[in-house]
């Protein structure tokens, strides 16, 4: 059976950082797991945590007034859930709900950051690995914003 | 030039304003095509406009369209009923690289209608399946209500033989599959970008994102072929309308290769 250290080492986001970096952020993880339906937080609320998604899926989801919540991305195996960690105010900016069961490994954001303030070498690494992600999924909300399925305004 | 009478056998609902029209020609008999060309069908008093053929060529007793409603020409042609007449000029243009992809592994990635014109490519495979590698289709769209052949998908999605992936830009909460935009699925996709033809049909600005993740993972552009829409009139390249640097997307595609018209995707002028 794989101890805490292996499996956030070995999840993509960590995978390959430095074996003494490893260390530091493992002592920040704990496994968790979600239901089906089961929120992982809710907007506004205080971006306390980060998840890796080990196994499962988990729906982020704007919350609209008389209607069901709107989805607008699904994280799956090995994917990020949650940026707000790591931009004061630190508050979700959506929901984000397990639509199948997920096992996840939950990173306490205070203790991430404040070993990334105290090594910056490591504050650069968790960023490099980050920037990635926020930009894809900068690219997929302008995809989305554009609504490029939608039928063109003139055509014959 | 002269367009053909063809009559509507039937006529179908897939979506919002969008119908699929089977068509049998009038005067001669049913007619192949290449998976990817298209005709040009000619709304008798009204206007005509080239349409993607979307059924299966290795049924040539009829042809089949499918077709939104969003302008003058389209909007007639989905009102059309069984027993009705239009005029048919084609079929026109290169097709998908269906013999030149044998040996390999394909890789669909469809936007929206932009499964249509891929359909015949899928029904080629699926024929021959034993003259190809792995076949991957990728389906994006704006939402469950909008997947095009969703009956279809739902069945290619069962075979052992056929790895289909859909995704959504949004959803309500009783979806279960994947949300985001389908190009973000290529770097999720464990595949060999060195024995991969992939094609790509889709609302352009969505080609763009996936020509770019397709290079990101190592697909060669000349490898990457996309079917181009473009204000096709003559459909023989004489008029230029359709012309897209040097190239004549009615005559020389509608599919072409990336390499072709690299540079040109992102230039407002084309």
């Amino acid at each position: 059976m794989k101890n805490i250290a292996q499996i956030v080492c070995e999840h993509p986001f960590f995978h390959g950082l430095d074996g003494e970096f490893c260390d530091l952020v493992c002592g920040c993880a704990r496994n968790v797991r979600f239901n089906p339906g089961e929120y992982l937080f809710h907007e506004g609320g205080d971006a306390d945590y980060l998840y890796l998604i080990r196994y499962g899926q988990v729906g982020l989801e704007i919350a609209v007034p008389g209607k069901p919540p709107v989805s607008f991305q699904t994280l799956h195996d090995g994917d990020l859930v949650g940026v707000s960690w790591v931009l004061p105010p630190y508050h979700w900016s959506y929901d984000a709900r397990a639509i199948t069961l997920t096992r996840a490994i939950a990173m306490d954001a205070r203790c991430l950051r404040k070993k990334c303030d105290d090594d910056p070498a490591l504050g650069y690494e968790v960023l490099k690995r980050l920037l990635p992600i926020l930009t894809s999924r900068l690219q997929a909300t302008q995809m989305q914003i554009l609504d490029v399925y939608a039928a063109p305004e003139q055509s014959p | 030039m002269v367009p053909e009478p063809v009559r509507v056998l039937r006529r179908w609902q897939e979506l919002d304003a969008v119908w699929t029209l089977e068509l049998e020609p009038v005067k001669t008999g049913g007619r192949s095509f290449q998976p990817g060309q298209f005709n040009m069908l000619y709304v008798f008093g009204v206007g005509e406009v080239p349409i993607s053929l979307s059924g299966d060529a290795s049924e040539t007793a009829a042809l089949v369209h499918t077709v939104r409603g969003v302008g003058p020409v389209s909007n007639k042609l989905v009102a059309l009923q069984p027993g009705d007449t239009v005029g048919l000029r084609g079929p026109f243009g290169v097709g998908w690289p269906m013999a030149a992809a044998e040996g390999s592994d394909v890789l669909i990635v469809a936007g929206g209608l932009g499964l249509a014109p891929l359909r015949p490519a899928i029904y080629h495979l699926m024929h021959h399946r034993e003259k190809y590698g792995r076949v991957i289709l990728l389906y994006g769209t704006r939402s469950p209500e909008d997947i095009l052949y969703a009956g279809e998908l739902a069945e290619w999605g069962e075979r052992a033989d056929l790895e289909v992936q859909i995704t959504v830009d949004h959803a309500v909460s009783d979806w279960q599959g994947k949300i985001g935009v389908v190009p973000a699925l290529l770097p999720t996709l464990d595949f060999d970008p060195e024995d991969t033809v992939a094609m790509v049909c889709g609302p352009e600005i969505m080609m763009r994102f996936t020509v770019n993740a397709l290079r990101d993972a190592g697909v060669e552009d000349e490898a990457i072929f996309l079917s181009m829409e473009r204000n096709m009139k003559c459909a023989l390249g004489h008029c230029g309308h359709c012309q897209f640097g040097s190239t004549f997307v009615c005559k020389d595609g509608p599919v072409v290769s990336f390499d072709r018209v690299r540079g040109l995707l992102s230039l407002k002028e084309f």
